[in-house]
């Protein structure tokens, strides 16, 4: 019946190659802790140099799901993360108020920045306040891009917008409900302005034409906090694995990795677990 | 413009350097892709000679179903797939969500409507007198079956082909399923997602060169045994 030796030969191939495939996979066998936490985190190439030394000493592999805070925060909510670091203190606030996590930590800090055209219609370069640089920016109905995806960086944005007292809606106010990198290449291309987080922005920096133009508020602090879930709320959860690992990261060892660690040839972000004196 | 040439030359270094982040995505991508296409068509072959072959109440019905599943996007069956392997969902116990396994489940969901609607197709097109010869001279079960592949095979092939090419190409599943983790569930595709993220088009440009390249040379194969009886 079968004349095609050769259909029989790939169809064979094709399990070989499958069934090997199969072999491969059972090689993970590890435990596994699943950290959620944000873009910003992991593109950043922070967690490459913190996890590793984590992993080994508690032989555990840590899976690291990177999203927008919402999402991490959402995953965790559904017990599908066992803990998560992310950076939007007032939604980790009510994710702990609700039960789903418990023992947050701060971690670390770092910054975010207004960035603009540098023709500046608006007007806000050097201004030092966050809040009245947004104003002006909708008074004069300056283009500006937002994230709109439920991120850290979109909830602080609108955080600015109500402490400015704006509604931002209009035909120049744009979401672009992507990335943070997506969304620094929208308002580069528009000539717009932007909420970033610093790591992303000097990420991108040598492909943008737009700069920063305002820094260094209060308001613009971008604190990292740590939470495990709650495990009397989803019993499967690695609770014991995830408060080590809170440990390990508010440790000296942990906030010494965080503190020297630089790209670009910037520090990107600042411990924030225990103090300057305590980190050496 | 620039970026595409030092893209090509940069997927050439990684591919010369065997950049161990490279293979390890490409390694994963393969065994996602091969996997998934084979246990789809296990189900999914069967399943077309029967679609086709046997006839039964509400088939139109049926049909038009498989037909509307071919432009299901990713990110809908993804979000479907999610809301059932998530811990809250109802398989929400086996742990499957961002593991291998929870990706074929929905790497497989999402061609097997292409095997089965191609393999019903292709045996359609097999010369309806050769069969009926066959059931007079009294075929036996596995005999038919034999003798319906067997004439299928370009068309089954060509399924499988087009299948292979659905699933490795695809970033939905695997990036809402599996997460993207590093070193175990970041296959070409999602890499190529988060690079682009991170502002690393070049890289990202040259990952999708490699996933090319490997699509290219499995096709290669794949057509050669397609084509290989035809002489």
């Amino acid at each position: 019946m079968f004349k095609n030796k050769s259909f029989i030969i790939g169809i064979t191939l094709l399990i070989l190659i499958t069934s090997f495939a199969f072999v491969d996979n059972t090689v993970k066998g590890q435990e596994r802790l699943v950290l959620a936490t944000t873009t910003s985190t992991e593109n950043s190439g922070l967690l490459d140099e913190l996890i590793p030394p984590f992993e080994e000493k508690f032989d555990i592999r840590v899976d690291v799901v990177s999203v927008g805070t919402g999402k991490a925060i959402s995953l965790a909510e559904n017990g599908d993360a066992d803990i998560i670091l992310v950076h939007a203190k007032d939604a980790e606030k009510q994710f702990v108020e609700e039960g789903y996590g418990v023992n947050r930590r701060d971690v670390m800090y770092n910054d975010f920045v207004i960035l603009g055209p540098p023709a500046d219609p608006a007007n806000i370069k050097g201004m030092k306040k966050a809040n009245k640089a947004f104003k002006k920016i909708a008074d004069t109905e300056s283009t500006f891009v937002s994230r709109g995806d439920d991120s850290g960086t979109n909830k602080k944005e609108l955080s600015i917008w109500s402490s400015a007292n704006v509604e931002p809606a209009g035909k120049w106010y744009i979401e672009t409900g992507q990335g943070m990198g997506a969304s620094l290449n929208v308002a580069n291309e528009k000539e717009a302005y932007i909420l970033a987080d610093r790591g992303t922005y000097l990420a991108y920096s040598s492909d943008l034409d737009i700069e920063i133009l305002v820094e260094g508020d209060p308001e613009l602090y971008n604190p990292y906090g740590i939470i495990p879930v709650n495990p009397a709320y989803h019993s499967h959860v690695d609770y014991q694995m995830a408060m080590a690992f809170v440990g390990y990261i508010t440790s000296q060892q942990g906030q010494k990795i965080i503190s020297e660690y630089t790209a670009y040839g910037k520090v990107l972000f600042h411990p924030s677990a225990i103090t300057s004196e305590n980190l050496k | 413009m620039d970026y595409i040439f030092s893209a090509l030359k940069e997927a050439i270094n990684l591919i010369i350097t065997l950049d161990s982040e490279v293979t390890n995505v490409v390694g994963t991508s393969l065994k996602l892709s091969l996997t998934s296409t084979f246990l789809a068509a296990l189900i999914g072959i069967p399943l077309g000679i029967l679609v086709s072959k046997i006839d039964f109440k509400g088939k139109y019905f049926l049909n038009t179903v498989l037909n509307t599943l071919l432009s299901l996007p990713t990110v809908v069956l993804g979000l479907f797939v999610y809301s059932i392997i998530s811990r809250k969902g109802v398989l929400g116990e086996w742990g499957l969500l961002f593991t291998i396994k929870g990706i074929i489940i929905g790497q497989v969901l999402l061609i097997l409507p292409i095997v089965v609607a191609l393999v019903r197709n292709a045996i359609h097109d097999i010369d309806e007198k050769m069969y009926k010869t066959a059931l007079s001279l009294g075929a036996t079960g596995s005999q038919k079956f034999r003798l319906l592949i067997s004439e299928a095979r370009y068309g089954i092939i060509g399924a499988l082909i087009t299948s292979f090419g659905r699933v490795i190409g695809e970033v939905g599943v695997s990036m809402m399923i599996g997460g993207n983790i590093k070193g175990f569930t970041r296959t070409i595709t999602t890499a190529i997602a988060m690079e682009t993220n991170k502002g690393r088009f070049g890289f990202a440009l040259a990952l999708g060169i490699i996933l090319l390249s490997l699509s290219f040379i499995i096709n290669f194969i794949l057509y050669f045994f397609q084509s290989g009886e035809s002489k």
